[in-house]
């Protein structure tokens, strides 16, 4: 099983913490799923920060920072380097944003900050779209972990570019992948999961769910599935009908 | 001294960084630190003095996704 620079995870399920009803369904979002990360962010102290940090200490799963929000590499940088030290770990959920309205990630920025933060230790795991050769710089750069996007944040549309994403995985066997964003149901994770990607990571499929406790353990579950499925070879799909019934000794009626 | 702490002038009798956030009541909290722009870790807040005018950012873990 691929890692993630070093960490085996117990489950191929990455959840976001944030748009929930309240921390409490939050929390009960978390313990149904059975996620292994927890991808959190950097704000502006108002007064609940330190509330929110040992309630995420208490889920007992692994921190994923993000630099959500930033539309520079200048910013996500800075923004990298306050996560580190507030949540003492070298993993970096690196997002730089390239438009506004499809929250499509800027290649060029988003490189440009993996080369400058990979020298400095951090273990990035960049949001990309789903392009072989920025996969490949990004590779280069020293990224070990790559996060394609399933479809636009928070759209929940599923995996929009399925050709793109399968050829994706297989032009890099040994790297480590995350489908990030755009899943809406379970069975978009499944799907991920039966691609041979190694996690899902998603958020408002869950927050807004009208019961995303339901919702994240569904997500665990298929995600499980989904690995169950890839590693059981799946069968190659044929355009026609072949029968499962045995033909022979069928009765002459 | 006034100084911009996440975008709002705020009065700072404190010399240094370190200093002000003890004095806007982040003494012992769980916060990263920019000084106009760039990261500020927490160890140099002691010896970052601050002039009038100067930008902080306080940040704090917050959800994300």
């Amino acid at each position: 099983m691929r890692d993630f620079y070093g960490v085996t995870l117990d489950s191929p399920l990455m959840l976001g913490t944030a748009q929930y009803p309240s921390p409490a369904v939050m929390e009960a979002a978390f313990r149904a799923s059975g996620a292994s990360v927890a991808t959190v962010s950097l704000r502006r102290e108002t007064g609940g920060g330190q509330a929110f940090w040992q309630m995420i200490k208490g889920l007992g799963v692994h921190v994923l920072p993000n630099t959500a929000g930033c539309y520079s590499a200048r910013e996500a940088i800075t923004t990298a380097r306050m996560a580190r030290e507030v949540f003492e770990t070298n993993w970096i959920k690196l997002e730089v944003i390239g438009h506004a309205d499809t929250l499509q990630p800027d290649p060029f920025g988003t490189l440009e900050a993996a080369e400058i933060l990979t020298a400095e230790g951090f273990e990035v795991f960049p949001y990309m779209t789903e392009d072989q050769v920025l996969a490949q710089r990004l590779v280069d750069a020293g990224c070990r972990v790559l996060m394609p996007w399933g479809s636009p944040i928070g759209s929940g549309l599923g995996l929009n570019n399925r050709y793109g994403l399968k050829t994706l995985r297989a032009a890099f066997p040994d790297i480590p992948m995350v489908v990030d964003a755009g899943l809406g149901l379970p069975s978009h994770a499944a799907d991920a999961m039966e691609m041979g990607f190694d996690a899902v990571l998603l958020n408002t499929a869950v927050a807004q769910a009208g019961d995303p406790a339901a919702m994240a353990e569904a997500f665990g579950l298929a995600a499980r599935a989904g690995v169950l499925a890839a590693k059981a070879d799946p069968m190659a799909p044929r355009d026609m009908a072949v029968p499962s019934t045995p033909v022979i000794g069928k009765a002459w009626l | 001294m006034r100084i911009d702490v996440n975008g709002e002038m705020q009065e700072v009798t404190g010399a240094t960084v370190a200093a002000a956030l003890a004095e806007l009541g982040w003494g012992d909290a769980k916060v990263a630190t920019a000084l106009n722009g760039e990261f500020l870790p927490a160890a140099a807040r002691d010896g970052q003095t601050l002039k009038d005018g100067d930008r902080l950012e306080v940040l704090a873990p917050m959800q994300g996704g």
